[in-house]
């Protein structure tokens, strides 16, 4: 290596710039680009006060009582996995976006956008699991509409759901993004991973001593828990897409707070650690979908904490960590042998590493 | 977790950094070379244990930063191909080329693929006896065994529709390129664990004689980054400059010969061009012999502009370690994840990705950007 060649970076070229031109898969990743993708292109088109809460779903008063009312696609590869598939994960998705708002979930609706050449007892499968999670979560599918497109514009089944849930009279702040505050505690409902690693284990063929199954559940009943006893949640949060890290993000962003956590708090199963270890990956990112978290005042966190216990989706509930004054916009993580870093929200998708 | 959480024992974490602190006496300038290093130290926030006399800079050590733009143009190229499935490890994938990026050619339609071993991409080769199978076979010395048994294997079933697009870098090279430039400010290096399992320890004993450095060949979990920081540390201050292995329960001195063996059938040592630092003599593998029928160079000329680099992009000075990524004046403003202008920023080894996504420490903190992310 010459020194002439390592100094004299004084060449011109175009700047390599991203692809803003189309659509990239990061756009859809639960990063950056899936933000800046709402920001730039949705927000300015359908703009309202409602929309802009940024919530999980929007709550409107209606003659005096309050529903909450959400919409979510899935596009699941495989289409069945360990533990679960694409239809108790359309069921459960919306079904816990209602509850993030604090509602209760009543009804549903269903969209299928199917390929030609799908076998029917795949689709049997799929429709039998929502039943099933329906039936669990009780709520009811009041509508829905099939599509079928050629094969190849398709990836089997494609599913959308909507759903209408009601908030109780008993719950009298709002939950939503806007009521977090400095001196909340952050509680996540249980150990964060297991959906990612399982339909990734699946995807690469990657093969674990004991399989890791994936947490899609209903979360209501946690979060109904905490309803009824009382607690002043400020919060709710699914961690799907993203997983915790992007989830604290959103809300560090919009509250212009810093949220604090400390490593050795987070609960991640062993199994779920060990691949992510060999895959590169961090389980902050990897997306659950059966886990959320909760932002309580702080001296209610015990007392939330021993309530989200009682129930068996959120018995592995953890307290992570706090919001703090500043610095603003920012997650910072203090690592197991006591250093800081900041948590930030990714490009796209986390990408397995070279070595 | 077991052989995981014991490397990552506060306690012994806070031992080792009491004994730095004690040992101490003056500034010192280390280099740990690999990108996973950097990874650790800015993941596990392990700066904040040093005492401020110690500077670590961060190595060349990342395939993803050091592979020439000019390559990615080529994979860009090959990728575009109608009959080509591309395969890739997954970080490659979003580093810029002169134009576009192997993501970007993807969302165009090209065949991409995320594969985890070379093997897969044969695999795919056997599997799909209609398309041209390309891998990318970019990285150090610790993987290049499976690269090479790639093309090993390929020959042994006779499987003509592989190939390897191989830009394979080796680590005493740039160690030595780094040492002999007038602008070297590495008093000592902590060398690449990995590459040493395989490579073992004597190509180091030269260098350290020669440039009158301390080498300690190091892990790559926090306590093993601490400990090799110490080991480095008592050779300066003693004024001793040997070669040392912190990694011992990875490293053996003789390295790995088996694999050692299979590099040495399937490749021979060339120059190469590293991005950032410009060509290193004998500092790269091509394939050799009766495996240059799977070099995807030969396979696909490419007749593609020389590419060139954002004038704005300092990132030979960073792989250099004469400067730190905030130093640069495009850090975090015109340069980030997104829109990277080199590719330090794009590997979640590379240094200038690290310090953004962890921001080192609180005064260096990256301010976010003012547009308001929303929920999904």
């Amino acid at each position: 290596m010459a020194d002439a060649k390592t100094t004299s970076f004084n060449l011109s070229c175009p700047v390599p710039r991203v692809a803003d031109d189309r659509i990239v898969l990061a756009h859809g990743g639960g990063g950056r680009l899936t933000h800046q993708l709402i920001e730039k292109i949705c927000i300015p088109a359908f703009g309202n006060p409602m929309l802009e809460q940024r919530h999980d779903g929007a709550v409107v008063p209606v003659n005096g009582s309050r529903l909450a009312f959400t919409t979510d696609s899935f596009v699941v590869r495989p289409l069945i996995f360990p533990g679960g598939n694409i239809g108790d994960l359309a069921i459960n998705g919306t079904v816990n976006d209602l509850a993030m708002c604090g509602a209760r979930p009543l009804y549903l609706s269903a969209g299928f956008i199917l390929e030609e050449g799908l076998e029917m007892e795949t689709l049997r499968t799929v429709v039998m699991s929502m039943q099933q999670a329906a039936a669990k979560a009780n709520v009811k599918l009041v509508t829905g509409d099939t599509k079928v497109v050629d094969k190849g514009k398709g990836d089997g089944v494609f599913i959308n759901t909507s759903g209408i849930g009601v908030i109780e009279a008993n719950v009298a702040t709002e939950i939503a993004p806007a009521a977090v505050q400095p001196g909340d505690a952050v509680i996540v409902s249980g150990d964060l991973g297991r959906h990612g690693i399982a339909i990734l284990s699946v995807r690469e063929g990657l093969e674990f001593e004991s399989p890791i199954l994936t947490d899609c559940a209903n979360v209501w009943p946690s979060v109904q828990a905490l309803l009824n006893a009382g607690i002043e949640v400020h919060c709710l949060r699914d961690l799907t897409r993203g997983g915790l890290a992007t989830t604290l993000n959103e809300i560090a962003f919009d509250r212009n707070v810093c949220v604090k956590l400390e490593e050795s708090l987070i609960p991640v199963d062993e199994v779920v650690q060990g691949a992510c270890e060999i895959l590169g990956l961090d389980p902050l990112y990897v997306a659950n979908e059966g886990r959320f978290a909760a932002f309580v005042p702080v001296d209610q966190a015990d007392a939330a904490l021993e309530e989200m216990k009682k129930v068996e989706v959120s018995q592995g509930a953890a307290r992570v960590g706090k919001v703090e004054e500043g610095p603003g916009r920012t997650v910072v993580l203090q690592s197991r042998i006591g250093g800081n870093r900041v948590v930030d929200m990714l490009s796209g998708e986390q990408l397995p590493r070279i070595c | 977790m077991k052989f995981v959480s014991e490397y990552r024992d506060p306690k012994a974490a806070e031992r080792l950094a009491a004994a730095i602190r004690q040992k101490v006496t003056r500034p010192w300038t280390i280099m740990e070379v690999c990108g996973g290093q950097t990874h650790t130290i800015v993941k596990s926030g392990l700066e904040d244990l040093l005492p401020k006399e110690i500077t670590l800079v961060h190595g060349p050590g990342c395939p993803v930063c050091v592979t020439p733009m000019e390559l990615i143009d080529k994979a860009v190229a090959i990728a575009k191909r109608p009959d080509a499935i591309f395969c890739s490890f997954g970080d490659m994938l979003r580093v810029p080329g002169s134009t576009k990026s192997l993501f970007d050619v993807k969302a165009e339609g090209a065949d991409v693929r995320i594969v985890y071993s070379p093997l897969d991409a044969l695999k795919l080769a056997k599997q799909n006896p209609d398309k041209q199978v390309v891998f990318f076979a970019v990285g150090f010395e610790t993987t290049a065994p499976a690269n090479a048994m790639a093309a090993w294997q390929a020959d042994h079933d006779g499987i003509e529709n592989f190939s390897l697009l191989v830009s394979h870098v080796l680590v005493p090279p740039a160690m030595e390129a780094l040492l002999s430039s007038s602008n070297c400010v590495v008093q000592g290096f902590l060398a690449a664990g990995h590459v040493c399992t395989i490579m073992g320890l004597e190509e180091y004993f030269p260098i350290a004689e020669k440039y009158e450095v301390p080498i300690v060949v190091t892990g790559f979990e926090p306590l093993d980054l601490l400990e090799g920081i110490y080991m480095t540390l008592c050779q300066l201050e003693e004024g001793r400059h040997n070669v040392e292995n912190q990694y011992v329960r990875a490293v053996r001195r003789e390295g790995n010969r088996p694999a050692q063996k299979s590099i040495a059938e399937v490749f021979e040592i060339a120059p190469r061009q590293w991005r950032g630092l410009g060509e290193i003599p004998a500092s790269g593998f091509q394939l050799k012999g009766r495996f240059q029928k799977y070099d995807a160079n030969r396979r696909f000329p490419f007749s593609g502009e020389p590419a060139k680099e954002s004038p704005e992009c300092i990132s030979g000075l960073i792989l250099q370690g004469i400067k730190k990524p905030h130093e640069c004046a495009a850090f975090a403003v015109k340069c980030t994840p997104e829109n990277p202008l080199g590719a330090p920023m794009v590997s979640s080894e590379g240094a200038c990705a690290a310090y953004y996504h962890y921001g080192r420490r609180q005064n260096h903190l990256v301010q976010p950007e003012l547009s308001s992310p929303t929920s999904r």
